[in-house]
């Protein structure tokens, strides 16, 4: 392992990082739940009533931060190399194996994280275990 | 309000998301390739983000109602099964394999990006394969549909 210290900003992760949980305090605070977004995105795939307003906003809530950021200030760098069938996949995989194991990296990573839940922490343990995997087989494995 | 609340807790989950570097699924690709050039930044985001976080959930142990008198909705199970451990290592290959998981998409589809919005648009799909697959297993045993509203 060499660390890339042209890309390591250690700044702006943890305050980034401690941006997010501000997000994540107010929401248990005020809203008194987990700020899991594919469990909030996903509970609108079946819309019961009552339950709907706050999840789109939300929703909306993190779709509106770059079009504000924008008005004020150029976008950060976002470069997506993977190419439009592989995404797709993807997005299915994230679809998916996200209901199936009730949360992502804000629900169970950051949320779950934070309340030392012990299914969280397994959780989060597999999908970084996945992720680290899925990223050597791409990268190391499969010859380009 | 709850709603009002709702909204700012997405926006600033998503500023937080765009300082932190996390919506560059290029960045979140560098964390995850432990053998490569490796880029540290996502566990400090992590770390960031817990530290915070922690707080808010140690404060809100000790209450039943939320400072807007809404009740508190925390997730209770703490059983470790097959179908929690599975569905994350579904989740982390699809993670591994574009860099972005869904707090990121929905910020890449507000910032434009047709790639973001193609993986929003396999999540939501991949959401409504999960629904498809609940639905048909709870009719398979014998149990009425939920209803949907």
């Amino acid at each position: 392992m060499s660390i890339d210290w042209n890309a390591f900003t250690p700044a702006s992760a943890v305050i980034g990082g401690a941006i997010i949980g501000v997000a994540v305090a107010l929401f248990v605070v005020l809203n008194g739940r987990i700020a899991g977004v594919s469990g909030i995105l996903g509970g609108l795939a079946r819309p019961q009533a009552g339950d709907i307003s706050w999840r789109v906003a939300f929703v909306v809530g993190l779709i509106a931060a770059p079009l504000a950021w924008g008005l004020l200030a150029a976008l950060p760098e976002i470069r997506v190399d993977t190419s439009y069938p592989v995404l797709v996949a993807a997005g299915l995989l994230v679809g998916v194996g996200t209901r199936y194991g009730g949360g992502c990296t804000s629900g169970h990573g950051i949320c779950g994280v934070s309340r030392a839940s012990p299914r969280s922490i397994a959780a989060t343990v597999a999908f970084m275990a996945a992720g680290f995997a899925t990223v050597y087989v791409v990268r190391h494995l499969i010859p380009s | 309000m709850y709603t009002a609340a709702s909204f700012a807790a997405g926006f600033v989950f998503g500023l937080g998301l765009l300082v932190s570097g996390m919506v560059n699924p290029a960045k979140v690709l560098g964390f995850l390739d432990l053998a490569g050039a490796w880029d540290p930044s996502l566990a400090l985001v992590m770390a960031g983000a817990v530290a915070v976080g922690a707080a808010a959930f140690a404060y809100m142990k000790r209450r039943t109602r939320t400072l807007l008198g809404a009740p508190v909705l925390l997730p209770t199970p703490r059983r470790i099964d097959r179908r929690l451990i599975l569905g994350s290592l579904v989740f982390g290959v699809g993670w591994g394999l574009a860099g972005i998981c869904p707090g990121p998409a929905l910020v890449l589809a507000g910032a434009g990006s047709a790639k973001g919005l193609a993986f929003l648009a396999a999540v939501i799909a991949g959401n409504g394969v999960f629904e498809f697959l609940e639905k048909r297993k709870r009719v398979a045993a014998g149990l009425a549909p939920t209803r949907s509203s």
